[in-house]
């Protein structure tokens, strides 16, 4: 492999391309479907009702503690896929790469999606490989796409939420965030905070195969927290939903940077938790059945639906209540 | 217009000292404190501490809450 | 997973007790006025649902203790145009960058190029010039006393180090004046003080003792915990109960009567009185503090000029009738219309900590 940075001439198609396709990225994704190396991706027949889903993944620092943006780029759209009931068969992966990436991170960021694809039971059924000029992209920019079959009997239905469901939170809120925040070290911060990025298939398809009729709707809080997921969802359903702010799950080195800075720990973006609301029997066995798992052990019932206008409230710690909105934008340190 | 947070000092250096909330630490000054050590208690605001707390009168405040539920339970 | 310090004064037992004793106190007499002077109240008291759970003994009025809110168009105008000059960075708290000025925002032009910097501390600032000697940095200086000290920390150490390339575009207003001005106005109507928690720490519950004499009003110092807060408030109830106008300190745990000495003298140091424009409610004499002459390389107003008019204001903004309690985020016209977070008209909507801003976010219909 040429020197130790990514070159322009890397994404040209030329000799450079194929050494590093072949050498450093197929490699590592080997498998029956990737290998020909056709233009694209055959799957085979597939046996049920087709879920696709994409997103792009641009997170600096590429690499942060707890993961990389290579293990979020595919637990994010193998997560997408999971929330709405769909097994992940197989997920593209296309790369655009500044010009002077190091190739060890390079490396790096790609064991990890190799690692991640295999916990997540997928295949990299293609890809592809640009590099642009530097200046013109922050560093690398990960896109994935995924294909997945739908479970016979249980799609999300938004339409059956009803008052007396549940939501079950899968874990504590924040963490990502938190340590991406951490990481790119503009605010001198240190915490023991690792991103909880992970691969949720396995754990919501079985809790969807044991309880499947009692769960109504999923949805993975990225983004914008829990709070912006719990206002689309009472969007979604146009129900009211009313969190118990004394049970929401918060790490307290999380809460220790939201208390310095100002943050609402509910809109900070989770990259390995679910959200789901179900059948309000149902509630208590599904989360002990999510924390004998790897990624629910903090699993916990956060709320209710229950009769009244849509949107999203929360009963305080000291029993007031108040309205849980959209927020404007990122939140920003704050000193008032 | 004064976010503050308890911090508890884990070590001092100078005017700068490292303070810990729940398990996110910082270094921040202590220009605007006369004396600080290890241990101390302090309120963390934009990067600075601006006043020490007292575990003592913080019991104390509880203390009277406390008194004047119980209080309002007599009635 | 407890936060010392934090959590005990959340706790939820004690402050439904809390609640009903406030209760038992006050029985059927008519709601007491009381206003919450800064921002970090207004903020916790919808964040702790505490109004509708005080609902008949207490009306809970915001007052223009949010600095931002308070800070006039023309002081944006003149940071986007300082800004503009090549080579400049403005280093900001987070709390001013969506705050819209007469035509733009900080946000917004630091999407057509400007260099803004969102930190933390004021020293970061310094830590910014030092490392790019190249770039002329300005912070924003914008706060009351408890921020004052630590803004004037940034300019000793600026000082300390002979830098040439860092300055502060100050913006700090003081609150005790702030406050007489208001118990004095007829149309405000305010029965009793609920002081700011950390203000009060720097300059001492002391401070409030000219007011409370001069206008027989009640004063209590009060931490930003929802028990801290609703204890506030049975001090307030209490002391008109019994005819009294004393300034009480609730927050002993952390403020103490004379203050922060060590803090005062650094603000006496490194900042002059003046009198300063507060957004909606005019020029307030001797509220101001500017950078004093010893330091007058480190004041971005003279080292560039800069002059900050105290702009004409959008007709329709009522910001300054909310800051000053006279009306209520849902009495303003333009409130969730033409004027809510996402596209404020005036700062109370876009503050961290404006009223309207907290009225919108938490308030439940």
């Amino acid at each position: 492999m040429t020197g130790e940075k990514i070159l322009l001439s890397h994404g040209e198609g030329g000799k450079r391309t194929r050494e590093l396709i072949r050498k450093i990225i197929a490699k590592r994704f080997e498998n029956p479907i990737l290998s020909p190396l056709f233009d694209s991706g055959l799957l085979g027949r597939l046996d049920g009702e087709i879920a696709f889903t994409t997103d792009g993944y641009v997170v600096t620092p590429a690499i942060f503690p707890g993961g990389d943006i290579g293990r979020l780029a595919v637990c994010g759209t193998l997560n997408d896929l999971s929330v709405c009931g769909a097994r992940p068969v197989a997920i593209s992966c296309a790369l655009i790469l500044e010009e002077g990436f190091p190739v060890q991170m390079l490396e790096t960021i790609l064991d990890s999606m190799k690692a991640a694809a295999a916990e997540g039971n997928v295949v990299v059924a293609c890809g592809d490989t640009k590099v642009v000029e530097k200046g013109s992209a922050d560093g690398i920019f990960i896109t994935t796409s995924g294909v997945g079959i739908a479970s016979d009997g249980w799609r999300p239905a938004p339409e059956n939420v009803r008052p007396g469901d549940r939501i079950v939170l899968t874990g504590t809120m924040g963490d990502h965030q938190a340590a991406v925040l951490i990481a790119r070290n503009r605010l001198e911060l240190a915490a023991e905070i690792l991103s909880d990025v992970a691969p949720l298939s396995s754990m919501l398809l079985d809790v969807l195969s044991a309880f499947g009729g009692s769960v109504r709707f999923m949805r993975d809080p990225t983004r914008g927290g829990v709070g912006v997921s719990l206002n689309e969802m009472a969007e979604s359903s146009r129900v009211r939903i009313v969190l118990d702010e004394s049970r929401l799950p918060v790490a307290e080195a999380v809460r220790g940077i939201c208390e310095i800075l100002g943050f609402d720990p509910i809109y900070l973006a989770n990259e390995g938790k679910a959200l789901l609301i179900v059948d309000g029997k149902s509630a208590d066995p599904i989360v002990e059945t999510l924390r004998k798992t790897r990624y629910g052990r903090n699993a916990t019932v956060i709320g209710e639906v229950t009769d009244g206008s849509p949107g999203v409230l929360m009963k305080t710690v000291i029993g007031g209540l108040r309205a849980v909105d959209y927020p404007v934008g990122d939140q920003l340190p704050r000193i008032c | 217009m004064c976010l503050g947070v308890p911090a508890r000092v884990m070590s001092v250096v100078g005017t700068s000292a490292t303070v810990e909330v729940g398990g996110a630490r910082r270094e921040i000054s202590v220009l605007l404190l006369e004396e600080v050590r290890e241990g101390d208690w302090v309120i963390l605001h934009a990067g600075f501490a601006i006043s020490k707390l007292s575990p003592e009168e913080a019991q104390r405040t509880l203390q009277y809450l406390r008194e004047i539920s119980d209080a309002a339970e007599i009635h | 997973m407890q936060l010392k310090y934090i959590d005990e004064f959340r706790d939820p037992g004690l402050a439904r007790r809390v609640v009903d004793s406030i209760r038992t106190l006050w029985g059927d007499r008519p709601p007491m006025r009381l206003m919450e002077v800064c921002g970090t109240h207004t903020v916790s008291i919808a964040r702790g649902g505490i109004r509708p759970l005080l609902d008949g003994a207490v009306t809970m009025v915001s007052g223009p203790g949010c600095p931002v809110c308070v800070t006039p168009d023309g002081y944006i105008d003149a940071a986007i145009g300082l800004g503009k000059r090549p080579g400049t960075v403005i280093a900001t708290f987070g709390d001013m960058l969506r705050v819209p000025g007469s035509f733009s925002s900080l946000e917004k032009e630091r999407g057509q190029g400007i260099d803004v910097r969102i930190l933390y501390s004021p020293l970061d600032a310094v830590e910014i010039a030092a490392g790019s000697p190249e770039k002329e940095v300005v912070f924003l200086g914008v706060g009351f006393e408890t921020t004052a000290p630590s803004i004037a920390g940034a300019i000793l150490s600026a000082t300390e180090r002979k830098m040439k390339n860092f300055s502060v575009l100050s913006s700090v207003r003081t609150i005790p004046l702030a406050m007489e001005v208001l118990v004095s106005d007829p149309e405000v109507r305010i029965e009793g003080f609920l002081c700011p928690a950390h203000v009060s720490t720097i300059i001492g519950s002391d401070a409030y003792l000219p007011l409370a004499k001069k206008f027989g009003v009640p004063c209590v110092v009060a931490g930003f915990e929802p028990l801290d807060i609703l204890y506030g408030i049975y001090l307030l109830l209490r002391q008109k109960k019994r005819g009294v106008a004393a300034v009480e300190n609730e927050y002993s745990r952390v403020a103490t009567p004379s203050g922060n000495r060590k803090a005062l003298d650094i603000i006496a140091k490194v900042f002059r009185e003046c009198d300063i424009a507060w957004r909606g409610i005019g020029v307030l004499p001797r509220t101001g503090l500017a950078i004093a002459e010893s330091y007058a390389a480190f004041d971005a107003q003279r080292k560039f000029g800069v002059e900050i008019p105290f702009a004409e204001e959008k007709t329709a903004c009522r910001c300054g009738d909310v800051l000053k309690g006279k009306i209520t985020p849902r009495e303003c016209p333009l409130f969730g219309k033409a004027c809510t977070p996402g596209e404020p008209y005036g700062p109370c909507m876009v503050s961290s900590e404006g009223t309207c801003a907290a009225y919108y976010k938490y308030g439940v219909q």
